[in-house]
């Protein structure tokens, strides 16, 4: 089982979404961040002042899923969050040792 | 001098106060709707509208509208800076507070047009834009209108400024929207609104200053004014009922903001209206316009045109049933003037030219306007500056931290 954690621009997250749905990716946690890639966010060039704009707001969606799908939710956030531009974003993928369902005590692994 | 009636006079103070709130209110209305990022850009604007206007007013705006006729076409510069004002009394009221009640309504319709550059508009492009927008838009059509010009010798009625206000500004803000083009995104990306009770409560300064705007324009504290007080909350509170319903047939749930929208739309379209129909004429203007101003919006969606906050279909085609609703239901229950209910077919055909003429001249000089200032400075702000938006990029600020 692993937890699949993307780092994506608040304003594709709706089409993420739907791509997921359309993949029988229901299950997600959604958090409103803001936070800073390699270039160090933006800088404008604004009348003859730079200014930096150094924390973007993001979209994090948190997913976790079995090892066997975890390409599938992977390829699908990268086709359906990618611009091409800088800011697209990032994909981390960590390992989870159990999940436990509050409602029934269930375990899984 | 002529005698000043204490009671129009305080009346028309108050009105005057009541018409200023509506435009802080319109900003933020007009925030709610925007992303995160651009809220105080956009209420912003709408302070910057009022101050440019207050200034350009005073100075000639007054008298280019409401100054000795020239040709049927614009008002003299005869009142430049108001000049021996102060014991001039125009009705039975001091000239200056008049000046003042007039002053307010110019600046809440450049407030509106700024629907249409929501997100995306240079700041200093608008300072610009706006002083035009009301010395060539606005004053000329006020003066057609209520100053003596070509329209009010023809005999057409706009009792508080659907067509002065409402449809100068909403075929202004679709010629500005075509002109400056489409947020980035648009269509793309997911722009809903951020911050819903703001809209909410925008919508509720705008029906609460509605009452001076329309009442107020009686200019007197009389049965005229009473009149105008009810119908105007007939009308907004019937519109709004019957955008919830047309919403909720074809959504499958009526929303909140689907409501106000259409109680704004209601103030709309009984403003040209409010001293020439009586409660039952309210309602008919209140129903169709609902149904109306909502298949506006969804047309304009549906055209892929990012006329951001619906000025247009809300402002520009409410007004325009408005003014045509004037000429189909005044009665002479309320005042001397009659409409198509009593057969009076010219006085509806006035009002459907009036309003043609007000349309065509509103989104042309407005689309001229637009098309210069971008010459000149660029009414665009930059891709990045738009990315990061107009809070940050146009003032430095931060709306939520």
């Amino acid at each position: 089982m692993k937890k699949i954690e993307a780092i994506i621009r608040s304003e594709k997250f709706e089409d993420v979404k739907k791509a997921l749905e359309s993949k029988g990716i229901i299950a997600m946690t959604v958090t409103e961040v803001r936070g800073r890639g390699e270039q160090k966010g933006i800088t404008l060039q604004f009348r003859g002042r730079t200014m930096e704009v150094d924390l973007l707001s993001k979209i994090k969606i948190e997913i976790v899923v079995d090892d066997s799908k975890v390409d599938t939710v992977v390829k699908t956030i990268v086709d359906s969050a990618r611009t091409g531009k800088f800011g697209d974003g990032k994909i981390f993928i960590i390992p989870v040792e159990k999940s436990i369902r509050v409602r029934t005590g269930e375990i899984e692994k | 001098m002529n005698h000043i009636s204490a009671g129009d006079t305080a009346w028309l103070l108050a009105a005057t106060a009541l018409v200023m709130l509506m435009t802080p209110g319109l900003g933020l209305f007009y925030g709610g709707m925007v992303r995160r990022k651009n809220v105080l850009s956009m209420i912003a604007l709408s302070f910057i509208a009022y101050a440019i206007v207050s200034v350009q007013w005073i100075v000639y705006g007054y008298s280019i509208s409401f100054g000795p006729d020239i040709h049927g076409i614009i008002g003299s510069l005869k009142y430049l800076l108001l000049f021996g004002f102060y014991h001039k009394v125009i009705g039975d009221v001091p000239a200056l507070i008049y000046v003042a009640f007039q002053l307010v309504f110019a600046a809440i319709t450049l407030a509106i047009v700024t629907s249409a550059c929501a997100e995306r508009i240079k700041l200093s492009a608008f300072l610009l834009f706006g002083l035009l927008w009301t010395t060539f838009v606005y004053d000329p059509i006020a003066h057609w209108v209520w100053g003596g010009g070509w329209l009010s010798k023809l005999g057409a009625l706009d009792f508080a400024g659907g067509t002065v206000v409402h449809i100068s500004s909403g075929f202004g803000a679709l010629a500005l929207a075509l002109a400056i083009g489409k947020r980035r995104g648009f269509g793309e990306y997911n722009m809903e609104p951020h911050n819903i009770p703001m809209t909410l409560l925008g919508a509720a300064l705008l029906w609460f200053g509605w009452f001076g705007f329309n009442a107020g324009s009686a200019v007197a504290a009389n049965a005229s004014a009473a009149n105008a007080f009810l119908v105007t909350n007939t009308a907004a509170a019937v519109a709004g009922l019957s955008w919830m319903f047309a919403s909720w047939i074809k959504e499958g749930k009526p929303g909140s903001l689907g409501f106000v929208s259409g109680a704004v739309a209601g103030l709309v379209a009984i403003t040209p209206a409010a001293g020439y129909v009586n409660v039952s004429g309210a309602i008919a203007i209140g129903i169709v316009v609902g149904v109306l101003c909502y298949n506006m919006m969804l047309f304009r969606i549906r055209k892929g045109l990012d006329e951001s906050l619906d000025a247009w279909a809300v402002h520009g085609m409410g007004g325009l049933w408005g003014a045509i609703a004037t000429g189909i239901f005044a009665t002479r229950a309320v005042s001397q003037y009659t409409g198509l209910i009593y057969g009076n077919f010219h006085q509806f055909i006035v009002q459907i030219l009036a309003a043609s003429a007000s349309v065509a001249y509103a989104f042309v000089v407005t689309f001229i306007i637009a098309k210069f200032v971008d010459a000149v400075v660029g009414l665009r702000v930059s891709e990045e500056e738009e990315y990061v938006g107009l809070d940050i990029s146009q003032h430095g600020e931060t709306a939520y931290t």
